[in-house]
């Protein structure tokens, strides 16, 4: 029923669409079936993958290195009063200025490299982490605390079933609101400075004025990611949650 | 100190040496910007192997202080407990019951046990507690009752010298209290463990204690140390009803009538 309703609003939107686009200028608003022609034509000559899959890599880089430092760098401030009151305004400061001041500095201070990319994509993403985690390792339970320490539960025991599947809900909330946020930047950061990936084919096209590629583009890197959130984060969510 | 002539009143001569012997002079929490408050001034006793000793007290009474202390959890006090209570196997119910809500009932049981023990066969202790078909459910499918049941089993489970339990039976319908109660009693005179629980049930205490320690508002301090020495199986309700009115005369501020 949800799944009909989901299909039926797809349905009517593109009805929509290609109704509209009868009347507009088909420069400013192809059809959806000149969209679809492109993205079937750009999968052809391969270009489509190529971007598809250099863009992603970039995400998934970048995603790893933001989760892993942002989960560790989350868990110092929330158990650590130290910690939090050291580097909660740099904190603050990165996680205000805008993506675009970040990822120029990036390629301005690291050159207009893969590295620089991938590092302005994790800096944008990390601080995002970093908060969720620090809300979670803050709201551990006390009397759980006391238990471990009562019946000596050794380091790793204490990491493995108390702190970790207390925090599990707000990595997978962290990754699943990060993942979003990696897609945006990382396009933005191929425009400025890298000559391949969806984000340079979309600056690419739009010079051309070409809007049907442009549409086709970021509609087929949006169904990706959305891929991505359904068919791997939300079954990890429903697995971090199945003793509720 | 006020629980010198109760203490010497309520011990038999001869008894081979305590398991454990605490004692806390004073407790005092403080905390930035409030005012200190005393939780405990005078509180001492032993346990013994094999012997029941209920801690009861007026709510608010540093009761769980005590308790604390004793685990070697908190150590910020003057006193002490001797030998050092890491030493001694002591295994706690906590009055809720503190289970890992995301590890089914066996792993809670066995997580509790040091790594080495972790493996060791269960089977006999599931089936005592009446835990047999519940050791691949999640607690959250558990009553209260038979959550607590479970913490139990995690505490019996490490085969301690001494079990702790806070309040284990309050919230639990009369029936549950009755059968956890019974499965504590089983237990200590199968494996000779000392028991220390408290609560602030009277009747309870009379029901199944060796020994009442009853404990003055806070500041705590003992007021009394009573041996209670007829056989938990000859106790009925008219010697539990008359003995609770002795006390209640007695200590009319910590034993209602």
């Amino acid at each position: 029923m949800a799944l009909l309703a989901r299909l039926l609003s797809l349905g009517v939107l593109l009805a929509l669409w290609q109704g509209v686009s009868a009347y507009a200028d088909t420069r400013t608003l192809p059809a959806p079936s000149a969209v679809l022609a492109f993205v079937l034509r750009e999968a052809e000559t391969g270009g489509l993958f190529f971007n598809v899959g250099v863009t992603l890599g970039r995400v998934a880089i970048s995603f790893v290195i933001a989760m892993s430092l942002g989960v560790l760098l989350g868990i110092a401030l929330g158990r650590s009063r130290l910690a939090d009151r050291l580097l909660d305004t740099p904190l603050l400061v990165v996680l205000n200025t805008p993506a675009l001041v970040i990822t120029v500095l990036a390629y301005v201070w690291l050159g207009l490299t893969e590295t620089a990319a991938i590092v302005a994509v994790a800096l944008n993403k990390l601080p995002n982490v970093a908060v969720i985690m620090r809300e979670g390792a803050r709201g551990l339970d006390p009397g759980l605390e006391e238990m471990a320490t009562t019946y000596r539960f050794d380091r790793r025991t204490w990491i493995a079933h108390v702190l970790l599947p207390q925090l599990q809900p707000f990595m997978v909330a962290a990754a699943r609101s990060g993942i979003s946020l990696a897609w945006k930047i990382v396009l933005v950061v191929e425009l400025l400075g890298r000559p391949n990936g969806v984000g340079f084919a979309i600056n690419y096209y739009f010079t051309l004025f070409d809007v049907t590629a442009v549409i086709g583009y970021s509609l087929v890197f949006m169904s990706v990611m959305l891929a991505i959130d359904a068919f791997l984060l939300q079954p990890l969510d429903a697995h971090v949650r199945r003793w509720r | 100190m006020s629980a010198a002539g109760a203490e010497a009143a309520g011990e038999i001569g001869g008894r081979p040496a305590p398991l454990l012997t605490v004692r806390v002079d004073r407790k005092v929490y403080r905390k930035a910007r409030t005012e200190a408050v005393e939780a405990v001034r005078g509180l001492a006793f032993d346990l013994h192997a094999g012997e029941i000793t209920c801690l009861i007290g007026p709510s608010g009474a540093g009761k769980t202080t005590t308790l604390r202390i004793l685990l070697g959890l908190d150590r910020d006090f003057e006193g002490a407990v001797m030998p050092e209570p890491s030493q001694v196997g002591i295994a706690m119910v906590f009055q809720d019951p503190r289970l890992l809500p995301w590890r089914t009932i066996e792993q809670n049981v066995r997580l509790g046990l040091p790594r080495e023990r972790r493996t060791r066969a269960l089977d006999e202790l599931f089936e005592s507690l009446g835990l047999s078909p519940w050791r691949a459910h999640y607690p959250g499918a558990l009553s209260l009752g038979m959550q607590r049941r479970v913490a139990l089993a995690r505490a019996l489970a490490l085969e301690p010298r001494i079990l702790v339990l806070d309040e284990p039976f309050v919230s639990l319908d009369d029936a549950a209290a009755a059968s956890l109660r019974a499965l504590v009693v089983q237990a200590v005179a199968r494996s000779g463990t000392s028991v220390l629980m408290v609560t602030h049930n009277v009747a309870e205490a009379i029901e199944i204690a060796d020994r009442l320690l009853l404990v003055s508002p806070r500041p705590a301090h003992l007021l009394a140390s009573l041996s209670l020495d007829r056989p938990r199986t000859e106790r009925d309700r008219a010697w539990g009803d008359a003995t609770r009115r002795t006390l209640a005369a007695r200590f009319p501020g910590i034993v209602a009538q």
